[in-house]
């Protein structure tokens, strides 16, 4: 499959990438690297990891990154209720075996552990890579060169099949050089105008093109603006469907409505004000 | 075997033309290494390797490990294949002044020597030549060494736009010495080095006496509030703009740091200093403090300070850093009373004074006989080396 191929498989599964994000997923897919994929808030990064596994019809496995996120509720963890239930239950019997107690059947299994025991490679897609601590970091690491994890009451677990490895991260704080040199690299924009619109095309397909232009120049310009938090595609997305149910058929007929939508893509106070309904007039004048 | 491609032929085959692709970029200031070749090539071989627009994805996705090398690879693969290194050499300079800089300094270390000997020169880069050479022969501290020629200069002399940036620098690295401070007490958390033994022994209740879930304890940070405030009155107008640099030093180590400046009356400009553009603020700030520079009333502006920003600004967690040369027109009573109310909300008091480190300084001045009782720390800042030795005595307040 040449990376040509897997841009139109993801378009036809509803992901507009561009070519330098789909060769990027090609190299990692077939090198068998892990994918690092930074950019804004909103632009679908984490998208890009959904769609891969619709295409490969595979199993989709999401670790959320979280300060404080640690070994035991990301790789394994015992399962300690039960293995004390069953201590109590067996000294009645005999003397608790210990080998029965530690093994697979009381192993609470995390999702990196998960991932790497599949039959078939999943997608382990590690969401926000950059909020978990510097040690999970090294951590990660090593699992993902290596592929096996270690319990010291069990021994090694090799991979049954390497998963597909995808990392977002949206610059909470600065990746290790050690991390990035292990990941194939790509930096996600926000779509331009022609990429946006495909975008809109393929979820929306029922919008009448001159509509859709309007709501694609409209938030391109607004992503101009001066804002604290910038609207991402699926914003977007969520506006247009907005104002297709609301039978809205030209953003520039009503201006008090057009300001009312405005909900769907400004997510703080001070962003809705300072997009009075002039302003949002003024933008739709640009985009058209 | 020699491969049939459209590169131009320096190198032989497409492996020595990556590794040659490969050291350009490095030269750029990417960072690869052997690995990173070896996965290049691999690459290639999963791609159509006449496309160049192909070719360039591919890399790109390989070697970009950020979103600086990110934007800059189109130009770097540009200038490699298509011939156009000469064009990327003279772009070098422009891109990283910093790094270019540096190399120059290194290469003319003798000529400065040499020209420091003969007299006094204005070039920064001498300057800052000078500098390192001082870090290198292992003399002072990590403050003192980087500003080691400036050191004997009087603050007065400090005009330049360096100069300003050096003091704000010694500023930053005094604020952090100051401000990190860890509790003595512990508190439980997720993390921490400590076990948390009584929550422990609540939890195990639940699990009969077994503790499953062992809580953590760790030492919070307490960091220390900075307030700072300047005297710009007639007699310290001189040292005025280099200590405003200080202050933006310290103001923009931290949110909650606070900075006011006093001649006749006290004006809050922390926030003024926070303006992103540093010498725009600072020369706003110069020319404020310069229209004011009359008379001094220390003792009253504190009294000032004590009632409109105290109360809120400052507790037993702040440090006070009033920088003044005590030159009071209030009679000394005023200014007395006025920091023994302050010492009263329980903060540390530093007073810098400029005239300090005038050879035979006494602190005859009434104003500033008044004050030392009451000070915690009275330091010299006549110099910026006066300033970065004060880090020692931060530390332990």
């Amino acid at each position: 499959m040449s990376w040509t191929d897997l841009k139109s498989d993801l378009s036809n599964s509803g992901y507009v990438a561009t070519d330098q994000l789909s060769m990027a997923l090609h190299i990692s897919l077939s090198l068998g690297r892990p994918l690092l994929l930074e950019g804004p808030a909103g632009v679908g990064k984490t998208q890009v990891a959904k769609t891969l596994s619709e295409i490969k019809n595979t199993k989709l496995i999401r670790l959320q990154c979280y300060e404080g996120l640690d070994a035991s509720s990301a790789i394994y963890e015992w399962n300690y209720q039960r293995q004390l239930l069953a201590i109590s239950a067996s000294k009645e019997n005999s003397e608790p075996n210990e080998e029965e107690i530690f093994s697979d059947k009381y192993l609470l299994r995390r999702p990196l552990l998960d991932a790497i025991s599949q039959e078939q490679s999943p997608v382990l897609l590690i969401d926000e890579v950059d909020r978990a601590d510097e040690e999970f970091e090294a951590y990660l690491l090593e699992i993902l060169s290596d592929f096996q994890v270690s319990i010291p009451e069990l021994g090694t677990i090799n991979a049954i099949s390497k998963p597909h490895v995808i990392l977002t991260a949206n610059g909470a704080r600065d990746l290790s050089d050690a991390l990035r040199r292990r990941c194939i690299y790509s930096f996600v924009e926000y779509p331009d105008k022609a990429a946006e619109l495909a975008i809109l095309s393929k979820h929306h397909p029922h919008l009448n093109a001159h509509l859709a232009a309007q709501i694609v120049g409209f938030v391109q310009a607004l992503r101009e603006e001066e804002l604290e938090k910038v609207p991402g595609v699926a914003e977007m997305l969520d506006w247009a469907a907005t104002i297709s149910g609301l039978g809205i058929n030209d953003l520039s007929d009503d201006p008090v409505s057009l300001h009312a939508t405005l909900v769907c893509l400004l997510k703080t106070q001070a962003d809705q004000a300072s997009i009075p309904t002039e302003i949002a007039q003024k933008l739709v004048g640009k985009a058209a | 075997m020699p491969l049939p491609t459209k590169f131009p032929t320096r190198s032989e085959t497409v492996s020595e033309r990556i590794v040659d692709f490969m050291e350009h970029l490095r030269s750029q200031g990417l960072r690869l290494g052997v690995a990173e070749t070896h996965l290049a090539l691999e690459t290639l071989s999963e791609i159509n390797m006449t496309n160049p627009d192909e070719v360039k994805l591919a890399l790109k996705s390989v070697c970009a490990s950020d979103a600086d090398q990110y934007a800059k690879f189109d130009d770097l693969f540009k200038a490699f294949w298509f011939n156009h290194t000469r064009k990327i050499e003279r772009h070098d300079p422009a891109d990283k002044p910093a790094n270019k800089s540096h190399w120059s300094n290194l290469s003319q270390n003798d000529d400065g020597m040499i020209s420091s000997g003969v007299g006094k020169q204005d070039l920064p880069d001498d300057e800052s030549n000078e500098g390192e050479e001082a870090s290198q022969s292992g003399e002072g501290r990590l403050v003192a060494s980087e500003i080691y020629n400036i050191n004997k200069a009087d603050l007065r002399e400090f005009m330049k736009p360096e100069d300003q940036e050096k003091a704000k620098l010694v500023a930053e690295k005094l604020a952090r010495a100051i401000r990190d401070r860890r509790s003595r007490r512990r508190r439980s958390a997720l993390k921490g080095a400590a076990l948390d033994l009584r929550k422990i022994a609540r939890k195990s209740i639940s699990t009969g006496g077994v503790p499953f879930k062992l809580a953590k304890r760790y030492k919070p940070d307490r960091p220390v509030h900075l307030v700072a405030i300047l005297d710009v009155s007639g007699s310290m107008t001189v040292y005025s703009r280099i200590f405003l640099s200080f202050l933006k030093g310290l103001v923009s180590a931290d949110q909650r740091t606070d900075a006011y400046l006093f001649h006749t009356q006290l004006v809050k400009i922390s926030d003024a200093l926070r303006d992103p553009d540093s010498f725009r603020s600072i020369n706003q700030l110069s020319m404020m403090a310069q229209g004011f520079g009359g008379g001094t009333k220390i003792g009253k502006n504190i009294e000032m300070f004590n009632k409109q920003y105290a109360a809120h600004s400052v507790s037993s967690r702040s440090v006070v850093i009033i920088l003044s040369d005590g030159y009071d027109t209030d009679p000394p009573e005023v200014i007395s009373n006025a920091l023994a109310r302050l010492k009263k909300k329980g903060c540390k008091l530093i007073w810098l004074n400029p005239l300090k480190g005038w050879k035979d300084y006494q602190p005859v001045a009434s104003g500033m006989a008044a004050a030392l009782p009451h000070l915690d720390l009275f330091a010299p800042a006549t110099t910026l080396n006066d300033l970065s030795a004060l880090e020692p005595h931060l530390g332990r307040l």
